[in-house]
């Protein structure tokens, strides 16, 4: 049997409606396993079968080797491409797996940390992923002054990228991006390129839209306005890196005060953040419409998919955590988000209003200069 | 690029042979580009002098002029030659962490050298906005930088993809797509002050 805090981590308390007894009791994770102290009589239910945290992987890792878990099936597969990559990955071990197709509905969505079975969801995703972090960890295992050790976050195929950015372009509530896609495999290939996408993306389509909006005057004189390149790559690049490392820096602190049952890496956080702005690229082609109804539209639409991607990933994280501080960071993240694009908008695109003027500035030769610094 | 095979204390034969050689080394590169087919020659023989000149070529026709007081203006000397520079090391370091086996500078051969079709681009848009301005001076630049642009794609992947293993070479290969891209954006919005 396991001693000491060891202990602790694999007993887990049961909630009353699960214990079935109207008073909440214990059960012990590695019942079957034969690793319990002989108290504890209740092996946990399929429901709360899952490792607390990472820590947790040395305990799993000896009760798999004495292969008492009962191979409780696989999942379906829910992915695409990446049941290749976890059999690859898991060649021999057993899935603890949650649902039986039959009783546990999949996409319940529910108030998040309301019932236990969106929590089963995340967490289940949680289990593969450390088993796939157990075996994954040993190949990260360069020094950082080779160029094998970078080769390791550019270790991704091309269904898995696409995968990766459909999975920003449709959030689906319950589903953790970052457990289901990312699976301890973070790459910086998508937020890189992502990244460097949508900064020529904005600075060509904020210069051809200004281009059309004041096409008509007779003072207006075409500029590439190639300075705003290098302001945005500034703008997109800090805010793909500084709020991840904010963010990561945050987690870790409340980490240590509150025992969090998933958390991070800082390269998950920075992989979440980097295709979770997939959406603003067709979105800022979008925006050289000159319509404003439009681009606040367009603003709602991408702000609605991608907070939402960034909110259920961060939920899971925080949700342990004293309740107003878990709200606040969840409205920290999309405020901060909102505010990128709501800025890149007013700066890098003119109000579309300005050509409909009667009366412009005071000098013709000022108009340009004008309309292109509102 | 080697020295010639002559000694050093030999002047009158020297200096002219190997300039000779290595600029038809160049202008057989040249060709490869133009009429690209899968041989290894820009491969093999890497050099770096054609990047060069097309670089230097193009950043001195993009440039806007030094008294121009328009603060949005096109691209100086050295933002362009920061660009193209910038952006092959990117690339090149992009296939490379993805598992490519090009070497370093052989990439940078290919990437530098396949921004021939671009500069022939900016030299023709140079000389057809010496017309009169207006649409169809507008749609004659487009219709050649398009070409020109998918020229330069086809030319560098046709040297490029092969080097990828074959479930990744659409990740190496958009990189490039979006270097050329904004090559020639840059050549397209190029308007004289």
């Amino acid at each position: 049997p396991f001693e000491g805090p060891q202990r602790e981590r694999a007993l887990v308390q049961l909630p009353a409606e699960v214990s079935g007894s109207g008073a909440s009791g214990r059960c012990c994770l590695f019942k079957e396993a034969g690793l319990c102290p002989e108290e504890v009589e209740k092996v946990c239910p399929p429901d709360l079968r899952f490792p607390a945290t990472r820590r947790d992987q040395s305990l799993r890792a000896e009760s798999e080797a004495r292969d008492f878990l009962a191979p409780a099936g696989r999942r379906a597969p829910r992915e695409f491409g990446d049941t290749a990559t976890s059999l690859a990955a898991n060649p021999d071990a057993t899935t603890i797996s949650i649902e039986d197709p039959g009783e546990t509905p999949e996409h319940q969505p529910g108030p998040p940390g309301g019932s236990g079975r969106e929590e089963d969801d995340e967490l289940l995703g949680n289990d593969d992923s450390d088993k796939t972090e157990l075996l994954a960890g040993q190949k990260k295992s360069s020094p950082f002054w080779t160029f094998e050790y970078y080769q390791t976050f550019f270790d991704v195929d091309t269904y898995q990228v696409f995968d990766r950015i459909k999975g920003s372009l449709l959030p689906i509530p319950g589903k953790n991006f970052v457990r289901l896609y990312i699976r301890s495999n973070p790459d910086l290939y998508g937020p890189f390129w992502i990244c460097a996408t949508l900064v020529f993306a904005i600075a060509i389509s904020g210069n051809l839209s200004n281009f059309l909006i004041h096409l008509g005057r007779k003072t207006y004189h075409y500029v590439p306005e190639f300075r705003k390149v290098s302001i945005a790559a500034t703008i997109i690049y800090a805010y793909a890196w500084l709020v991840p490392l904010a963010l990561w820096g945050f987690l870790v602190w409340r980490n240590s005060k509150v025992m969090n049952i998933v958390s991070y890496s800082f390269l998950e956080i920075v992989c979440v953040y980097g295709y979770s702005l997939f959406i603003y690229i067709p979105t800022a082609i979008l925006w050289i419409i000159p319509q404003k109804v439009v681009r606040w539209i367009l603003v709602m639409i991408a702000l609605g998919i991608s907070g939402s991607v960034l909110a259920m990933t961060f939920w899971p994280a925080v949700r342990e955590d004293n309740r107003r501080i878990a709200l606040a960071t969840i409205v920290t993240i999309v405020l901060l988000h909102m505010l990128l694009s709501v800025g890149c908008l007013a700066y890098f695109f003119d109000a579309p209003e300005m050509d409909h003027l009667p009366t412009s500035t005071a000098a013709p030769n000022q108009t340009a200069a004008a309309a292109k610094s509102s | 690029m080697a020295e010639a095979a002559e000694s050093p204390g030999d002047p009158g034969t020297a200096t002219p042979r190997p300039l000779m050689r290595d600029l038809k080394a160049v202008g057989k590169k040249f060709m490869h580009v133009l009429y690209p087919r899968k041989s290894n020659t820009l491969l093999r023989d890497w050099d770096l002098w054609g990047p060069l000149i097309l670089c230097v070529t193009l950043a001195l026709m993009l440039q806007r002029g030094s008294v121009d007081s328009e603060k949005d203006g096109g691209p100086q000397f050295a933002e362009v030659f920061v660009i193209v520079w910038f952006g092959a090391v990117t690339i090149t370091l992009n296939s490379k962490l993805l598992g490519g086996n090009i070497s370093f500078f052989q990439s940078l051969c290919v990437l530098g050298y396949c921004i021939l079709p671009l500069t022939v681009a900016m030299l023709v848009c140079r000389l057809v906005l010496l017309a009169e301005p207006g649409p169809i001076n507008f749609m004659v630049r487009l219709f050649v930088v398009i070409v020109m642009f998918a020229w330069s794609i086809v030319a560098s992947t046709a040297f490029l993809a092969d080097s990828q293993p074959p479930n990744r070479k659409a990740l190496a290969v958009y990189p490039v797509f979006l270097f050329y891209f904004v090559i020639s954006w840059m050549i397209l919005t190029f308007t004289p002050q």
